[in-house]
């Protein structure tokens, strides 16, 4: 085996189901899990004569999502027919946008604190609207062939938002897709949940292989049927090795004969692409304008009052976090990667106590634990931000260590009671500096070898007075017996 | 002057001073249809029982004093092309013979709205594409004037109703001249309206950009009555236009003085007949002996009308025809013969070890949708739906699709530099009278030019009136067409009405023989 270099080439189509309370071109609604065929009209059943009128919501979701993804918005755009025969596609065309799409050329920027790969602005080929087919149910127990179809999901509006082939590693693809459910999510335009189907990704990926001085690309494949984003992450990791193998089993590049685009599924169970359709049919879908709806326009000041209305978008937000609070970068990723509910707890919490570092670690480590633990969300924690604040702040009094914190956190929450309250209640109270101080110097002359090995310099030596100073008065704040002994010690 | 004679604005004054009642008039028109329709063959079903009930309901609230509807008890004939809730509409065709939609189409609501008396359906080609009527998956229809000549189409049915007095007011549709043809044909008035004043909602689709919908009646003034009813923006149907709407007959008397009416150069070239020409020539000399000032115009681009129309129709007509593939609702192919086909196919397949045979073979899906559409469509539909596939098709779409939108472009363009000049363009409304049953049907391109004069109006979007002017030595009327700029249907109509009081072309009627026990 040679050891080729090569490069992975990925672009991701993602559809996102717009959150709007009825579907793009009729009344029906779009909520999920009612029974099949129950959310349905003539309209998005296409029954004859039939006729489709817009969503003005749907367009209004779609051109903020657009303009947050840095998009030029055109003056104008239309619908189109895009032609095939489904039996859950009933009117044998979907409506969808082709050559003048709602909005073109955004990017959508990603990065990686932890360093896999440099920061970088991935492309936005176009995003535009398009209504949903139904759901096919196929049932091919034994020997039957029945299937039977949902149309209550047809007519939904989507959002296809299709990036340029700028990813080049399926971590860079997991990021890529996480900023975007991340700004998604910030935008309230969907609820991105990947198992009702609200977001949907298909890859396309090949590799770009060095033959000395020209470079080799494999043919295109089109990667479908990934359900999370763990699985788009192992199904392009496996894609790339299996087109790495074939290349120097067979190397075929793409365009040449046998080199045309293909489509493989990911078989979550058996962690691997199967072929789904092998011969290249060259999908012609008739595109053209659909007669029965007008051209929407979109003016300057529109983009505008959309824009100013966008409010700040995670990418800006970190920056702000970072700066106003003095957190790193790194902080400041994983509490806006919780999404805007948490972000203002946050900065509640970095009023109320007035320090932006301790807000920033007791959220990531204490809240977001309890959190976990509970299986909820920042609006479901039982202790305001205002009620931790207060903890927080005898914290920085010096009134209560850290890990006593944690237990009087805790105590909030069972007895949802203020950080007074759940003090009292541990009989946590505030020792006095001259007590703190005679205590020391009783240890100290208990200790003498300890206090010996602190006069070489051997400081870890003051633990051991941290545990005895604990047993006699729980409520001392071991990081003043520390200062306070190793004072004495140079005194003496 | 019995019932069945009288035009709908005087029936419906009969009607208000109750010197006559709703079910009189109905039983009359049903008496009608009973004698004659059996040869006319204009129905594809009649609604006796609902028309009755119907009729006997608004006597009974016009007993009480309640308020009515703009046409109450008046009987008006539908084309089957618009949907009727719980009443089959068929289209013409076989793939939807069964069907019954669960819903009204806006002008069916506004009819029904008005207390109009939906009293049938009326035949047509099939999916409005034709211009005989004989495409029809059920019967032809015949012309009343002379049985043995097509009444034209699309709504054949829609007009020779109105010329046998089997309705006094009648509703077609018009893609590329479905009413003004028949109109023309039939002896009757036919008015297609702008592209956007009447609701397409519930208009079984051919072409969505040219299909409208429009009154047939036995005067101009009938007509406007109609349109008054049926026009008017709906939220349900984008392309409708959100236009103020005038009432059609507020001014309809008034003469429209200092008339400018222009002469389509084109539209009296080779293939017009003699007779229609003259007669056409005749009713132009009555406007001008009204004042009307005449004068010669060009419409350069018609020439290619009749292809950009034959390109624009079927590809839109390809696409909104995809919805009748047998799996939601309409005709279906025998499921359980074609799944025992397919099997005998496999086996045969299978024991001549025919590998690439085996692979080819349809997955019952694709049989499904094969079969299901080939029995359920006709020739006529099948051949237009080919004609726009290919059309849209990757490699010819800017050749061809693409091409006729710009000629369409011109086209309007012609119209709109020549009504800066003329108020109205006057011509032919076909190139012939009313040909023989089967004449044509071997030759869909000659059928085709018979719309010559009237798809322009289609492709410009702009209204157009079919009004009888003649009669040929054999007896067949000849069809008069003025076209108006884009919502100038009052304007229309009053020339209309202002040569409908000058000639009494209109009032005649065939003389139908009744159908022998």
């Amino acid at each position: 085996m040679t050891n080729t270099a090569y490069e992975t080439i990925i672009g991701l189509e993602v559809h996102v189901q717009l959150q709007t309370n009825t579907k793009l071109f009729c009344r029906c609604s779009t909520s999920f899990g009612a029974e099949p065929n129950t959310q349905t009209c003539p309209v998005c059943i296409g029954m004859p004569g039939s006729l489709p009128v817009m969503n003005r919501q749907a367009y209004a979701l779609g051109l903020k999502t657009a303009v947050a993804l840095n998009c030029q918005i055109p003056e104008f755009t239309k619908w189109d027919r895009k032609q095939y025969f489904y039996p859950d596609l009933p009117k044998g065309y979907q409506i969808s946008q082709f050559d003048l799409p709602m909005s073109e050329h955004g990017w959508l920027e990603i990065s990686d604190p932890k360093g896999a790969f440099e920061t970088k602005k991935i492309g936005i080929t176009r995003a535009h609207l398009e209504d949903d087919a139904g759901k096919s149910m196929h049932d091919e127990a034994a020997g039957r062939s029945d299937s039977r179809i949902d149309l209550n999901r047809t007519g939904t509006p989507l959002l296809e938002i299709v990036s340029d082939p700028d990813l080049r590693s399926a971590d860079e693809a997991r990021a890529y897709l996480s900023e975007l459910k991340l700004l998604l999510t910030y935008l309230g335009v969907s609820d991105c949940n990947m198992q009702e189907g609200s977001l949907r990704v298909d890859a396309n990926i090949n590799l770009h292989i060095a033959q000395g001085e020209r470079t080799a690309a494999t043919p295109i494949v089109e990667v479908k049927n990934m359900n999370s984003f763990r699985a788009v992450e192992r199904a392009l990791r496996f894609e790339a090795n299996r087109q790495f193998e074939s290349w120097q089993a067979n190397p075929v590049e793409l365009g040449s004969p046998g080199g045309h685009k293909t489509t493989r599924g990911w078989d979550d169970q058996m962690q691997i692409t199967r072929i789904q359709r092998e011969k290249e049919e060259s999908s012609d879908y008739r595109y053209f304008p659909d007669p029965d709806l007008l051209p929407v326009t979109a003016t300057e000041a529109d983009v505008a009052s959309v824009r100013g209305a966008l409010g700040e978008l995670p990418a800006a937000l970190r920056v702000t976090l970072a700066k106003k609070y003095g957190i790193d970068a790194y902080d400041a990723d994983v509490l806006v990667n919780q999404g805007r509910p948490l972000v203002a707890y946050f900065e509640e919490l970095a009023a109320a106590c007035d320090d932006g570092r301790r807000a920033s670690n007791w959220v990531q480590q204490d809240v977001l634990r309890l959190l976990n633990e509970m299986d909820a969300t920042i609006d479901q924690f039982p202790v305001t931000a205002a009620a931790l604040g207060e903890l927080l702040k005898f914290i920085a009094a010096g009134d209560i260590d850290n890990t006593r914190a944690k237990d009087v956190l805790q105590e909030m929450i069972d007895a949802q009671s203020s950080a007074a309250e759940a003090m009292a209640k541990l009989g946590i109270e505030k020792v006095d500096a001259s007590d703190l101080e005679s205590l020391c110097r009783e240890l100290l002359a208990a200790n003498p070898a300890v206090v010996a090995d602190l006069k070489e310099g051997k400081m870890k030596a003051v633990g051991a007075l941290i545990g005895q100073a604990k047993k006699q008065n729980p409520n001392v704040n071991p990081a003043q017996i520390k200062s306070i002994c190793i004072e004495l010690v140079k005194q003496l | 002057m019995s019932l069945i004679d009288s035009p709908a604005t005087e029936l419906l004054q009969l009607l208000k001073s109750a010197e006559v009642t709703a079910v009189e008039v109905t039983q009359a028109y049903l008496d009608q249809i009973a004698r004659y329709d059996g040869r006319v063959k204009s129905f594809l079903s009649v609604g006796s029982e609902r028309a009755l009930e119907q009729a006997a309901t608004i006597d009974q609230r016009r007993g009480r004093g309640e308020p009515l509807g703009e046409l109450a008890g008046l009987p008006v004939a539908v084309k089957d092309v618009l949907c009727t809730d719980g009443w089959v509409t068929s289209c013409g065709s076989k793939m939807l013979a069964d069907f019954v939609p669960p819903y009204d189409a806006t002008v069916i609501a506004r009819l029904k709205a008005a207390d109009a008396i939906l009293i049938g359906k009326t035949n047509m080609d099939e999916f409005a594409m034709g211009g005989s009527t004989e495409n029809s998956a059920f019967f032809p229809t015949t012309n009343p004037w002379d049985v043995s000549c097509t009444p034209g189409g699309s709504s054949g049915g829609a007009a020779a109703c109105v010329a046998a007095s089997m309705a006094p007011l009648s509703i077609g549709s018009d893609t590329g001249g479905s009413i003004r043809q028949p109109a023309g044909f039939c002896g009757v008035t036919g008015l297609k309206p702008t592209y956007g004043r009447v609701s397409r909602y519930g208009l079984i689709a051919f072409a969505s950009s040219l299909d409208q919908v429009g009154p047939l009646a036995s005067t101009a003034e009938d007509a406007a009555l109609l349109l008054r009813t049926i026009a008017g923006h709906d939220p349900l149907d984008s392309t409708s236009a959100p236009v103020d709407q005038p009432d059609y007959l507020a001014n309809i008397d008034q003469p429209l003085d200092g008339l400018r009416l222009g002469l389509v150069r084109e539209h009296f070239g080779p293939g017009l007949d003699d007779e229609v020409g003259a007669a056409v020539g005749q009713a132009i000399k009555e406007f001008e002996s009204r004042g009307a000032r005449v004068q010669e115009i060009s419409l350069p681009h018609s020439k290619y009308a009749i292809a950009t129309y034959y390109v624009i129709a079927p590809c839109e007509a390809s696409s909104n025809l995809a919805r009748y593939d047998g799996v939601h609702y309409g005709y279906r192919t025998d499921e359980a013969a074609m799944l025992a086909d397919l099997a005998e196919e496999r086996k045969q397949l299978a024991a001549a070890g025919d590998e690439a045979g085996l692979a080819n073979l349809d997955s019952p899906l694709m049989r499904l949708y094969r079969l299901s559409r080939s029995e359920g469509f006709g020739p006529e539909v099948k051949r237009r739906i080919m004609l726009g596939a290919y059309a849209l098709s990757a490699g010819y779409k800017d050749a061809y699709y693409v091409k006729a939108l710009k000629v369409r472009r011109l086209i309007r363009n012609d119209y709109d530099a020549a009504f800066r000049d003329v108020d109205l363009i006057v011509g032919p409304t076909t190139p012939t009278v009313a040909f023989g049953l089967g004449e044509m049907v071997d030759d869909p391109l000659a059928m085709y030019l018979q719309d010559l004069y009237t798809v322009s109006a289609n492709l410009a979007g702009i209204a157009g009136i079919s009004v009888p002017c003649g009669m040929t030595s054999t007896g067949l009327p000849v069809g008069l067409q003025l076209q108006a700029p884009p919502f100038q249907e009052e304007r229309l109509l009053r020339a209309a009405h202002m040569f409908q009081q000058a000639t009494d072309w209109h009032t005649k009627r065939p003389t139908l023989a009744a159908e022998t026990p």
